[in-house]
């Protein structure tokens, strides 16, 4: 740490030095305090609310367990829970599969592809509430696609998911995968465009079919574009919260709700600030396995260049 | 293996590409095979899919109702008409009152304009100082604002209402506004960081040896060489900004609720007969835009995505 810090001030003298640093430390003044105060004072202040009694307003009443107890034979949570993770798993896997068939053929020299990059992206550009809204009518059993298929002819067709509870939640992974595969192709583009070209020819050379190629050695060696797209769908399935509000509203009945619905719910109407942090808490857990995983997979990293040097 | 027979017939075009890093470059490929065909059928095809939506949106929004009960979801208006965007932008009711979206768009405008200014002020003082002014202790708030990017929204929002209310900022415009710029510190943080670590040391050190002290540095040598990550970093929170819903939903406060508020009361209004057409006209209204930021900026729009998704 101080050697970075005495090689990135070159040549001041040690009190000047400790002047300028002074600016530094003004000039990111904001970053600090928002670093500790919401970044880490804020978390545990969540975290010790939830082992608190706390109602309408926080308190200090320590309670243990309880809250999370509550919680887990709430039926609401119990659904959102399993809600966040078929649509968590549905929609990453789709999401990745289409994403990685779009950029493989993208991929092909493609004379127009910035025009199909346009048109597979644009949907990001979008909210995600705009989208619920625009696949809440699409989807709408009486004036939507179900109906005018079968005005077109097809008189058994029926695909009107948001209107039955046990299918609804297909209807926000098809939203949510409009939503987001143009970001997973162009991330995943970019990792097969930045393979080395030298790979292809060797394969070539050996008679390797394309597909094969694709699928055996360029697919392995993209780990950090995959990690990259993962990571990013990751965090947006955590926080799904727009477009389920837009396109169902939790319903019908119960059987879209998702986590962080439940945590806005718990606090902004059911002024019950103890079990919503509960609930957060329980939010946040998968976060922080993601981060240490990271953090140890790092330090290993770090101990073998070690070694290796 | 029926998928390998599937696929074998593409093999010839795949292998026919050539390959660069920075996109399509090269002779294009002469022949016209089944397999090429192929190729872009699967491109139109999907792409015609991606279009749908927007196209039922914008083609519903110019029906009247009569013609939106018909259910061709598909089919061009019979009668054009632009009375539903009036409407929407105008009249539209929210519960008792009926001002459209108008007001929405002015709040919006009102909370991001200085919501993307002092975030990436902000931010790029961040940027510049982790890059050039490491002091100790540095890199742990960094570190801490980056793990801060992963943290979902609800684990922080109690204590924030109470630190806003504490300070008499809840529900206000200054509040919504400092939400925007604490959320998006961790991204742009990064992003600007990301940036001057790449400028090399020896403009820096030359700035140095010329006397120049850190605010000098930043305003003459630093700030005129960002302009490309600025732009970027523009674009990402205009966008993110203006398409938020749940942060207005909690902090602004029923004087300020942006457009994507708006929208929300206005389609969740069930009062009567349900008016699709000036629902789309509506929504679009509300999607302009980020759509209009993202059809001129191009490149640099996905420039910021990409940039935005190496976030730790």
């Amino acid at each position: 740490m101080s050697v970075t810090a005495a090689s990135s001030s070159v040549g001041a003298p040690p009190r000047k030095r400790r002047k300028l640093q002074f600016a530094a430390i003004i000039a990111t003044s904001p970053m600090i305090f928002v670093a500790i105060s919401v970044y880490c004072i804020a978390i545990l202040f969540t975290i010790y609310w939830s082992f608190t009694d706390s109602g309408m307003f926080p308190g200090w009443n320590w309670v243990g367990l309880k809250q999370y107890g509550l919680l887990w034979s709430n039926d609401s949570w119990k659904i959102a829970v399993s809600n966040i993770w078929f649509f968590g798993i549905a929609s990453i896997l789709i999401n990745m599969l289409v994403g990685f068939l779009l950029a493989v053929f993208m991929d092909q020299n493609i004379r127009q592809e910035s025009v199909f990059r346009t048109i597979f992206l644009y949907p990001f550009a979008m909210s995600l509430y705009v989208t619920g809204l625009a696949w809440q009518w699409i989807l709408d059993p009486n004036l939507g696609i179900q109906v005018t298929i079968q005005n077109l002819g097809w008189k058994d067709f029926h695909f009107a998911p948001l209107s039955d509870p046990g299918q609804a939640i297909i209807g926000l992974i098809l939203a949510g995968c409009w939503q987001g595969v143009g970001v997973t192709m162009a991330i995943l583009l970019a990792g097969i465009r930045g393979v080395d070209s030298e790979i292809w020819k060797a394969a070539r050379i050996d008679g390797i079919p394309a597909w094969r190629t694709y699928l055996f050695i360029v697919l392995p060696m993209m780990r950090g574009a995959i990690a990259t797209a993962l990571v990013l769908q990751f965090t947006g399935v955590i926080r799904t919260f727009d477009i389920v509000v837009s396109m169902t509203g939790g319903g019908p009945g119960i059987s879209t709700v998702m986590p962080a619905m439940y945590v806005i719910q718990a606090i902004q109407q059911r002024l019950n600030v103890g079990q919503g942090s509960a609930a957060a808490t329980m939010m946040l857990t998968p976060v922080a396995v993601l981060v240490l995983v990271r953090a140890v997979l790092e330090w290993r990293n770090r101990r073998k260049a070690g070694l290796n040097a | 293996m029926t998928s390998a027979v599937d696929t074998s017939n593409n093999s010839a075009a795949m292998a026919s590409g050539s390959r660069t890093l920075a996109g399509p470059s090269g002779p294009k490929p002469k022949r016209i095979s089944p397999a090429r065909i192929g190729t872009y059928a699967f491109l139109i095809f999907m792409a015609a899919l991606f279009c749908m939506p927007l196209y039922v949106m914008l083609v519903t929004s110019f029906k009247p109702m009569t013609e939106v009960r018909q259910a061709q979801l598909f089919a061009l208006p019979h009668d054009w008409t632009i009375d539903p965007w009036i409407k929407a932008w105008t009249s539209a009711c929210t519960g008792r009152d009926c001002t459209g979206l108008a007001p929405g768009f002015i709040n919006s405008v009102k909370i991001s304009l200085p919501a993307v200014i002092v975030s990436i002020i902000i931010a790029s003082l961040n940027g510049y100082a982790l890059s050039f002014w490491r002091y100790k202790g540095a890199e742990f708030i960094f570190n801490l604002l980056v793990f801060g990017a992963f943290v979902p929204f609800q684990v922080l929002v109690y204590p924030i209402i109470l630190g806003m209310r504490y300070t008499g900022l809840f529900a206000t415009l200054p509040g919504i506004i400092i939400v925007h710029t604490i959320f998006g510190m961790p991204i742009l943080t990064l992003l600007f960081r990301n940036y001057y670590q790449s400028v090399p040391i020896e403009i820096f050190k030359a700035a140095r040896i010329d006397g120049a002290g850190f605010w000098q540095t930043y305003f003459r040598v630093m700030l005129p060489m960002s302009i490309p990550i600025t732009t970027v970093a523009l674009i990402l929170q205009v966008t993110g900004i203006w398409n938020d819903f749940i942060f207005a939903l909690v902090f602004a406060g029923r004087a300020n609720i942006p457009m994507t508020l708006q929208l929300n009361n206005i389609v969740k209004t069930t009062f009567g007969t349900v008016e699709y057409d000036v629902n789309m006209a509506a929504t679009i209204l509300t999607a302009l835009i980020p759509l209009i930021i993202y059809f001129v900026s191009g490149k640099w729009f996905v420039r910021g995505i990409a940039a935005g998704a190496v976030k730790g």
